[in-house]
């Protein structure tokens, strides 16, 4: 499947990377060539084939619902981006994160 | 006293002909004369480092010494270890300060051994040269104009180039076992499962595997007795009995070391695509493992070609997912600027992820998408049961796999940057056995001469059977006392000098 | 035309477990906010995900309650897309194997004006553990929200019903009974208010004969049942509005506002999203053995379906008292207790559902805060049973133990409410009754059998409604000859 930049502004939106026109140009050639890397798979047959998640046949192991963490928030936070836009400052307040209004 | 074993080192502290803190400060002294041209590290902090040193040499004055205590050890910078800048080679976490420690690095702190600094690596351990990381490229000990191989990169010029005693790296596609090839040292790719990811930064979380970097393959022994075992914080961390790596290493042979041994010869690894020069010296050390005792019968694993498709589809898609929480909310990298709250997503994601990291998140985002999904990540989830059902097969016949780790030796820095195609065929002998979740290792077997006459390492791979870890290192161990290729070091008298 | 409207819920179930489902973080709600948002929660750069044993149990429980199939093998996947409160980017859930398959809950539909009430089984398409978001928080910081992911990672069971209901009630009566069979069997604490509880509504309309499906608008978490019911009604109209006067509708998620009572179109959703669900490599395939199924099925109460049959068979009670007493534990367990206390079935069952639900209902009380307990409600009706009060006289008794006037024994005393059964004193009320109502007598010896009750009543006045009802008209037709 041939992709076009269209495309590629597409998939990237929805993966929140900005994309200028120029970077998406680029990208799509890049992208191509890698696509067709790809399709080398659809000459395989696997008609009941299962697919593989994991290379362990191995099941999911349970957890003692025991708390065993503390309250880390201030170390937490003293990692927090710096909220831009004028200031300097970390994005938390109040012990929350700050990010712009949320719109419902 | 830098080319020592790590027994060596182990027994020179234990006999107190040095200490941990002198070991450590001459490292860091090489380090600081090296560094600069070559680029492995990107974290150094030596007060921390030397604190550890210190603690070390009490613990040895105090009688309680373990193998690995007071040895200077270099961590991939994809581990988080607390208090130290844990960056993964991307901006995006250019100021990120770990605030808890990986499974890995408390298995290190809890034997005493001395974390040296933190080494350069491909962003989000995302290439096969280290130029993509934001730290810039490392450079290749043996030749400075050519890369290290990647994503283990900085670890592996560290390994090489003699910058620390040995290192930890991680492997997706062959992150470990291509830059020991192209470098010239022993690198393992345990098993999945045998060593926890907890605190290890999520590439593709179904593939991704760490593992000791260093001279010898009786280092990575000792390195494994540390890094292997069980982590209930690691759901895919196999609750098995603890094992002792170098347990077959010195055991007494009486006639040729590794009679009746079985290694089966891949054909597809010495098909179109790989150097002559490379093919020669991997014959060679297939010569010398006949001498050694061992039978070589030729096997097939047909489906090798289609490893990298699969390759390409799986560790995108999963680290499209795994890259979600980079978002300039809680840590990491937000945009200066931004009007909403779109804008702050796609601006902090756009300035903080480099080419490479960004073109694998849009593959990844595209192949999972509504209408892509049954063509491209189920269909790479069936051809990967059938890469891991050809190996299923080949040790029916066999008991190791050899074969190259990598198609070349080192690459020109620049040459295939701009041509990820070119650059993913790198991983094409490595990627099938992370799909299967096998062990694989690179042992140095030699130099071939580069078009400009530079001669450069290369690698042996040794594929085993899950868990057979043990026996892999036996088997490179055995070729190493009987060749010397893994103590040649790399000539950088031209840097010492200057400094 | 005539028009029939199509509802099918999505509930997500807050799990009573301690933990997360993925880490050892407390779920304690009201906490400061990120106090209990552990490296995991905030999805610190390299941890990973490990599945709480008590959440799994909580999901098995729910599946054997509603006679579902429950997986051998469940897989957790992952759901992708950004939001603030969501801090890995994905949402950990279940998608192509959920962990509960299809089931089925029966619910009891209220009588309305002249409708009767009825039951209706309600088919659940399948319900999955999954991780609750955390929560933004308005107005702290001018043109800021506030993220708070304490309540990230909180483990929910995400339970989706067929579209299976055709009115606002019957959407009520469903979510009013999964309510209550989340709390009966320890799973939830259903509490709505801080979001324990939280039900999406899928509403579409169709021509009535109609076997085609409407276009659906999801009405997002509604947290009281009143709300629920109004919205599916303004929905339900505004989306017969619309084709009426030729619209369309298409399809959205909406929010309901209690305070104009409407529905609107959230403007965050509007994009199509695309959750490119796949397989989390994290976690690995969930099993479930039939062991597994065996030992939870030990920790689990008397469901409410068996207990019901139980009733009817043990306590002579109807089909339909029994589904309104087995309606709540709270309700059941009261009236067992009332039974115990020595209570006879039927009036124990009339008056729990009777005057106890009313006077609850009047002061939005719950049965654990009830003034008159179980003991107190069954000596009362032992004391109609062996007619020391007349079902009139225990109404006034019942009043005054809530009000808390004390014992009914004393209550009586005090009030004098005791019922005069002395045949002597009885009669010598009748003989001034017929003395003084000549005419009465005569009209009932003329035929009038109207008369006859107007002595009773004549005569239980003059005993100020202390004699006994029955001896009263026992004694007057002997008297009276007839």
């Amino acid at each position: 499947m041939a992709l076009s930049t269209d495309d590629i502004k597409k998939i990237a939106h929805l993966a929140r990377i900005e994309v200028s026109d120029d970077e998406a140009q680029a990208t799509l050639a890049k992208l191509t060539g890698i696509m067709g890397l790809i399709e080398q798979m659809q000459a395989v047959d696997t008609q009941g084939i299962a697919p593989m998640s994991h290379s362990q046949d191995v099941v999911q192991r349970l957890r003692d619902d025991v708390v065993n963490k503390t309250n880390q928030r201030e170390a937490f936070q003293q990692i927090a981006p710096v909220l831009g836009n004028g200031s300097a400052e970390r994005a938390v307040d109040h012990g929350l994160y700050l990010v712009p209004k949320v719109i419902e | 006293m830098i080319n020592q074993s790590l027994a060596t080192l182990s027994q020179m502290l234990a006999e107190k002909q040095v200490s941990s803190v002198e070991l450590t400060q001459t490292f860091l002294d090489r380090i600081d004369t090296l560094n600069p041209d070559i680029n492995a590290y990107i974290a150094l902090d030596q007060d921390k480092t030397l604190a550890q040193a210190q603690a070390a040499d009490a613990r040895i004055a105090a009688g309680n010494a373990l193998p690995l205590t007071g040895i200077p050890i270099a961590q991939k910078d994809i581990f988080c270890a607390k208090g130290w800048q844990t960056t993964c080679g991307s901006k995006m976490l250019e100021n990120f300060i770990a605030p808890y420690d990986a499974h890995v690095i408390s298995q290190f702190d809890a034997v005493g051994a001395v974390n040296l600094g933190k080494t350069n690596m491909d962003e989000f351990a995302m290439g096969s040269s280290n130029e993509t990381s934001y730290f810039g490229g490392v450079k290749n000990p043996w030749d400075l104009t050519r890369v290290p191989g990647g994503s283990s990169g900085g670890s592996a010029a560290a390994v090489a180039a003699r910058l620390c005693a040995a290192a930890t790296g991680t492997d997706t596609g062959g992150s470990i076992r291509q830059p020991a090839s192209l470098c010239g040292f022993t690198g393992l790719k345990p098993t999945y499962g045998v060593v926890s990811r907890y605190g290890m930064i999520a590439f593709a979380s179904s593939l991704d595997q760490a593992g000791p970097m260093a001279k010898s393959a009786e280092d990575c022994a000792l390195m494994m007795n540390v890094m292997a075992g069980f982590d209930e914080r690691d759901s895919t961390s196999l609750n098995r009995k603890k094992e002792d790596y170098s347990r077959y290493l010195n055991q007494p042979v009486s006639g040729l070391p590794l009679a009746g041994l079985k290694i089966g010869l891949p054909k597809e690894y010495f098909a179109e695509g790989l150097d002559a020069a490379v093919a020669k010296v991997v014959m060679d050390a297939v010569a010398e493992y006949k001498k050694l005792g061992a039978e070589v019968i030729e096997i097939s694993l047909p489906n090798t070609g289609l490893s990298i498709p699969v390759y390409y589809v799986l560790a995108p898609a999963e680290a499209s997912s795994n890259l979600s929480r980079y978002d300039g909310v809680r840590y990491g990298h937000r945009a200066d600027q931004y009007a909403d709250l779109m804008e702050m997503y796609c601006k902090s994601r756009a300035e903080g992820f480099g080419a490479e990291v960004k073109r694998r998140i849009l593959i990844g985002t595209y192949v999972l998408s509504a209408g892509y999904y049954d063509a491209y990540y189920l269909k790479a989830q069936q051809i990967r049961r059938l890469i891991a059902q050809d190996f299923v097969e080949a040790f029916k016949r066999c008991d190791v796999i050899v074969g190259p780790a990598a198609p070349s030796t080192a690459f020109k820095a620049g040459e295939k940057v701009d041509d990820p195609v070119a650059m993913y065929l790198q991983d094409i002998y490595t990627i099938s056995t992370n799909l299967a979740g096998l062990p694989g290792m690179s042992v140095p077997a030699g130099f071939a001469q580069a078009n400009d006459g530079v001669p450069l390492p290369v690698g042996l791979q040794i594929i085993g059977n899950y868990f057979d870890e043990a026996r892999m290192l036996n088997v490179a161990h055995q070729y190493q006392r009987v060749t010397d290729w893994h103590t040649r070091m790399p000539d950088l008298t031209a840097i010492e000098g200057v400094a | 035309m005539e028009w029939e409207v199509v509802i099918g819920l999505e509930t997500h179930a807050q799990l009573q477990t301690n933990t997360k489902i993925f880490s050892g973080a407390s779920t304690a709600f009201g906490a400061e906010p990120n106090t209990q948002a552990c490296e995991v929660s905030i999805a610190l750069p390299g941890v990973l995900p490990v599945l709480n044993k008590e959440a799994v149990h909580c999901a098995i429980k729910f599946g054997l309650a509603v006679n579902a199939e429950i997986a051998p093998r469940s897989v957790f996947a992952r759901k992708n897309y950004f939001y603030p409160d969501l801090p890995k980017g994905y949402q950990i859930s279940q998608y192509e194997l959920p962990v509960v398959g299809k089931g089925a809950v029966t619910i009891q539909v209220p009588a309305a004006g002249k409708n009767p009430a009825y039951e209706k089984v309600v088919n659940i398409t399948r319900a999955h553990l999954e991780e609750d978001a955390g929560k933004s928080v308005h107005g702290a910081v001018e043109g800021m929200s506030g993220i708070d992911l304490n309540r990230a990672g909180t483990p929910l069971l995400e339970i989706v019903t067929e579209p299976d209901m055709r009115s606002a009630a019957e959407a009520v009566a469903y979510a009013k009974k999964l309510h209550e069979l989340v709390q009966w069997i320890g799973i939830c604490d259903g509490n709505m208010q801080e979001g324990s509880f939280r039900c999406d509504v899928n509403v579409s309309v169709r021509p009535k004969g109609s076997d085609k499906l409407g276009t659906r608008r999801e009405i997002k978490n509604l947290n009281s049942f009143r709300f629920m019911q109004q919205a599916i009604e303004y929905e339900t109209r505004w989306q017969i509005e619309t084709l009426e006067d030729g619209g369309t509708i298409h399809q959205a998620t909406v929010l309901f506002n209690p305070d104009t009572g409407e529905t609107r179109a959230m403007r965050s959703k509007e994009e199509a999203n695309d959750y490119r669900y796949f397989p989390d490599p994290d976690l690995l395939p969930l099993e479930i053995t039939e062991a597994d199924k065996a030992q939870v099925k030990l920790l689990m109460p008397e469901l409410p379906s068996a207990m019901k049959a139980r009733f009817e068979a043990e306590y002579g009670l109807t089909n339909y008292d029994a589904a309104t007493l087995t309606a709540s534990r709270a309700l059941a367990d009261y009236f067992v207790a009332t039974v115990n206390a020595g209570a006879e079935a039927k009036p124990a069952a009339n008056w729990t559902m009777g005057a106890i639900s009313a006077k609850l209902n009047a002061e939005e009380k719950s049965l654990a805060d009830s003034p008159v307990t179980a003991v107190q409600l069954a000596s009362l009706l032992k004391r109609i049973a062996d007619n020391t009060i007349s079902n009139n006289a225990a109404k006034q008794v019942f009043e005054a133990m809530w009000n808390g006037e004390g014992e009914v024994d004393a209550i009586i005393e005090a009030k004098g409410l005791k019922q005069v059964s002395d045949t002597g004193a009885i009669e010598a009320i009748i003989d001034e009754v017929l003395a003084a109502n000549q005419a009465m007598v005569e009209e009932f010896k003329a035929g009038k059998e109207k008369a006859f009750n107007a002595l009773v009543g004549q005569a239980m006045k003059a005993s100020k409604g202390k004699a006994n009802p029955a001896q009263v008209n026992e004694i007057l037709k002997t008297k009276l000859g007839a």
